[in-house]
């Protein structure tokens, strides 16, 4: 697919996805290397991500994993090699990029003091327009009922991670970059995020997720590092 | 699905919302620079002279020095809670100019650290013995000057926010750049009462402030992407 004829409407994402057989390469990167403190963390890694696959990446503790994310966000800057977006430089499309990536970090992004609604409320509004009732409902769905209002120092880890994936009810982002979703949520989380990451896929959307975790996913791709 | 995308303005107008918020919240975080201000002030008569006529001449700088501590101690927390909670990280991948984003924070920050000093200061200035007709000068100055240092300090904070130990460095790093607002502000307070024209002063500081608008936010955005890296 040229770059030029993607859709980047969320009915295109629809249309897209009805059409499997000729899914388009959203993000893939090529002979990537990334050294820090003199330790080499990875080298001629590759890989490439199309719309409605899941791709997991494993590895042990400090093998870079994180680090892959954030450069793939464009928060680390120190490596080599190249990273495209729907087959163009991703540094020459960054805005564009940013508008349909949504990206949830090792630390959350919850700020302590404000509460679940009013967390999600800034941070949505940085996309895209939502209504209240929508923050409502979903804030619900992830089990944050009655939650709503109080301040985040008062909720569990769990809770707090749970107020960040509320985002992905919401976002009609296409990328979604997730750096270990599952470490602090319990049972239900878990099988509540797994549902989400499927449906996601299921659109035509594309996610990238570092965890130890079966996914089940249809269409799963795995890179293991170090 | 299909959402409308957000302009430049809303985003900015949320995280400017979002901080003022954040501030109500927290309320000691405002309410201490004000109090460092008014502390530090008062030390001035105690440690110096209650002598009025001794103090009307060091009234300005006492005031402006005063401001520019209390400013100094505001800054740390303008973006030390995001970046330990990971809001930065969404600051930054937002899809529009960081330059916007940081103005908002900067602005924010301003009006629940900056504002209460300025507004504050007529009453130091008494207490003082700053000539009457000096209130005037000093209120209008203090309020080109602190936003001035409100932005510069964001510089340094932001170049500061990863590091572990912070310590002085941010002191090291802002005051210096801090010196042309405050030698500009008390000039402007000692040479009008002498009968010189307020307009050049003004004219100065203003040009400072609009320099500091307009490039500050742009090394405070450089300096968070370094700090996140």
């Amino acid at each position: 697919m040229t770059p030029a004829s993607v859709d980047t409407s969320a009915q295109g994402i629809a249309t897209r996805a009805s059409q499997s057989l000729t899914r388009a390469v959203m993000l893939d990167g090529s002979d990537l290397f990334c050294e820090r403190d003199d330790r080499i963390l990875f080298e001629h890694l590759s890989f490439t991500v199309t719309e409605g696959q899941v791709l997991q990446i494993k590895g042990s503790n400090g093998s870079g994993k994180t680090t892959l994310l954030r450069i793939l966000c464009g928060l680390n800057d120190s490596y080599q090699g190249s990273i495209r977006w729907y087959g163009q430089a991703l540094e020459a499309q960054v805005e564009e990029f940013y508008g349909t990536l949504l990206f949830i970090g090792h630390r959350v992004g919850v700020n302590k003091v404000l509460t679940p609604l009013e967390n999600l409320r800034w941070t949505c509004s940085l996309q895209q327009q939502v209504a209240d009732a929508e923050l409502y409902q979903a804030l619900a769905k992830v089990g944050l009922r009655g939650f709503e209002e109080s301040q985040c120092f008062t909720l569990s880890a769990g809770q707090q991670q749970r107020v960040s994936l509320a985002r992905l009810l919401i976002s009609d982002a296409r990328l979604w970059i997730l750096d270990e979703p599952f470490t602090t949520l319990d049972a239900g989380g878990v099988s509540l995020l797994e549902g989400l990451l499927r449906s996601h896929a299921d659109a035509g959307g594309a996610v990238i997720v570092t965890t130890h975790h079966e996914l089940r996913v249809a269409d799963l791709q795995q890179m293991t590092l170090g | 699905m299909n959402k409308q995308r957000v302009s430049t303005g809303q985003a900015f107008r949320a995280t400017l919302q979002r901080d003022l918020l954040i501030a109500y919240k927290r309320k000691n975080d405002m309410v201490n620079p004000f109090m460092f201000f008014l502390i530090v002030a008062s030390l001035f008569p105690i440690g110096i002279s209650p002598d009025s006529e001794r103090l009307a001449e060091i009234a300005a700088g006492v005031l402006w020095i005063s401001a520019l501590l209390a400013s100094l101690l505001a800054m740390d927390n303008l973006y030390r809670a995001d970046y330990e909670d990971g809001s930065l990280e969404q600051l930054l991948l937002s899809p529009h100019p960081l330059y916007f984003m940081v103005l908002a924070k900067n602005i924010a920050h301003w009006l629940v650290s900056g504002l209460p000093v300025v507004l504050i200061s007529p009453l130091i200035a008494y207490m003082l013995n700053l000539p009457s007709e000096s209130y005037m000068t000093l209120f209008v100055t203090l309020l080109l000057g602190t936003p001035v240092f409100s932005l510069l300090g964001s510089i340094g904070v932001a170049l500061t926010v990863g590091l572990g130990s912070r310590g002085l460095i941010l002191a090291v790093i802002t005051l210096p750049m801090s010196v042309p607002v405050l030698i500009a502000g008390t000039l402007a307070i000692e040479q009008t009462s002498n009968g010189a024209s307020l307009g050049g002063y003004l004219a100065i500081l203003g040009a400072m402030l609009v320099a500091s608008i307009s490039l500050a936010p742009l090394a405070s955005g450089a300096a968070l992407r370094i700090s996140v890296n």
